[in-house]
């Protein structure tokens, strides 16, 4: 369950935001996680709202992006779709994979009042 | 997990002492006159006591004091027992939108980096040791601690959630340690480990090793300051176990296959537990050995040494490059002086 832990960071860098705007409340977070990130966005929605409650954005909807996971394929020379960690290139079937894309967790922007 | 809120560092503590703001809370409240701030409450236990709901005192700047209570569930001020009136009636104007564009673990890594940066600057060679529980970690540790003996200074940073079970294995080796209990929480972080390094304060050029929490999950999204994370598969443990936790097996740059003595007694694949993890890292480097019998240490002692000399060597020419700076900026302030 380290998306306690990483529901705190969230709300840290929220209140930090919203205090900087001087906003009264945060409405909605808006949260990128790649298909590849080490994060299960279920349970990282839940801990959001057992972290935020008595703060800011307590009650604030949490909406969850999903950016699409990619690897640079080393014997294609060519960027390939990676579903998922441990899977092959979709062209040769070679696991010499680096991933380049989607295992991104961010804070995108918030909606405040 | 704390009951109030959920958060999971709550408990956490160096050597037994809890961490100086481990079950804090931010809190933000607005006074009559629109300005909105910010202070910590503690949880139940702490010596500022201020449980939600109850009345509790902050000092605000300028030394002045108030008494105020929030309600639980919003971080609001309650009405008639405080002076300060709450604005969160008022109609809210329209929603506006904020970009932040912000790493969820940049504070972590903005820890790490202060870490690394202590590593560096005493030439100490770090270690980030992760793998499920009972794969033979501290045996591993106590035994490598033993054989580098009079050659190279090694501290240990023990990660668990509870006991100082494993710092005392590892100082009755002699080796300094720290225990670090992170109460219900699954990993060690960078503030954590920050704050052990400051217990600890290894020996220049010394080999620092952290052993994280037994879990192969959590721990490694948690960068910690180190030079590498090394994960330890033990051939009790199923060949498969890096297509089932995928993400400790991409973060590691060595693979320790621990327990080789029991490879005639279990059904262990060794090449296919090697192909499986290099289908994460594909230059993963892999050592077998057993802590118990010492077969293969010899080639996991050779990987401390050369990390040790590289770390030192760094630091070296980090300190050759000052003391040159030094002598051209004296030489500047010389040629100044002469001309004044």
């Amino acid at each position: 369950m380290h998306e306690v832990a990483l529901a705190e960071g969230v709300l840290r860098i929220v209140a930090d935001a919203a205090r900087a705007n001087a906003a009264a409340r945060v409405h909605t977070v808006w949260l990128e996680l790649g298909a590849l990130a080490h994060v299960e966005p279920d349970a990282l929605a839940f801990c959001f709202d057992a972290v935020t409650r008595g703060s800011i954005a307590h009650g604030a909807k949490l909406e969850i992006e999903r950016t699409a996971g990619a690897a640079w394929c080393m014997p294609c020379s060519e960027r390939v779709p990676l579903a998922r960690l441990g899977d092959a290139c979709p062209l040769c079937g070679s696991y010499q994979l680096q991933v380049v894309d989607g295992d991104e967790m961010r804070v995108k922007e918030i909606g405040i009042a | 997990m704390c009951t109030t809120c959920g958060c999971g560092d709550g408990d956490t503590k160096v050597d037994g002492v809890a961490v100086v703001n481990a079950g804090e809370h931010e809190l933000e409240h607005r006074h009559a006159d629109g300005t909105v701030h910010t202070h910590w409450h503690l949880h139940e236990g702490g010596d500022r006591n201020a449980p939600l709901g109850m009345a509790h005192a902050h000092k605000h700047a300028g030394d002045t004091w108030h008494t105020h209570v929030h309600d639980g569930t919003t971080g609001d001020l309650l009405g008639p027992r405080n002076a300060l009136a709450s604005v969160h009636d008022a109609a809210l104007p329209s929603e506006r939108i904020v970009r932040i564009e912000q790493d969820i673990l940049a504070r972590n890594d903005a820890f790490a980096d202060e870490n690394r940066r202590a590593f560096a600057d005493r030439g100490n060679f770090a270690l980030n040791l992760v793998s499920s529980p009972g794969s033979g970690k501290t045996t591993l540790l106590v035994r490598t601690i033993e054989a580098l003996r009079g050659c190279i200074p090694v501290c240990v940073i023990e990660g668990d959630q509870q006991t100082s079970l494993d710092a005392d294995r590892i100082r009755a080796t002699g080796a300094g340690a720290v225990q670090v209990n992170t109460g219900k929480g699954c990993h060690l972080d960078a503030l954590m480990v920050g704050q052990a390094l400051e217990k600890l304060g290894p020996a220049e050029g010394a080999l620092v090793m952290i052993e994280n929490v037994g879990n192969l999950v959590c721990p490694a999204a948690f960068d910690l300051g180190e030079a590498h994370k090394v994960v330890i598969l033990s051939v009790t443990e199923g060949s498969d176990k890096p297509l089932k936790y995928p993400d400790m097996f991409r973060a590691a740059d060595l693979m320790l296959i621990n327990k080789t003595d029991l490879l005639p007694h279990v059904q262990f694949d060794v090449d296919a537990a090697v192909a499986y993890a290099r289908r994460m890292r594909p230059e993963l480097e892999v050592i077998c050995l057993s802590a118990t019998t010492g077969e293969g240490l010899d080639a996991w002692l050779a990987w401390l040494e050369r990390g040790v000399a590289a770390a030192n060597a760094a630091r070296d020419r980090s300190v050759v490059v000052l003391r040159r700076r030094v002598a051209e900026l004296e030489a500047k302030l010389t040629a100044m002086d002469a001309s004044a």
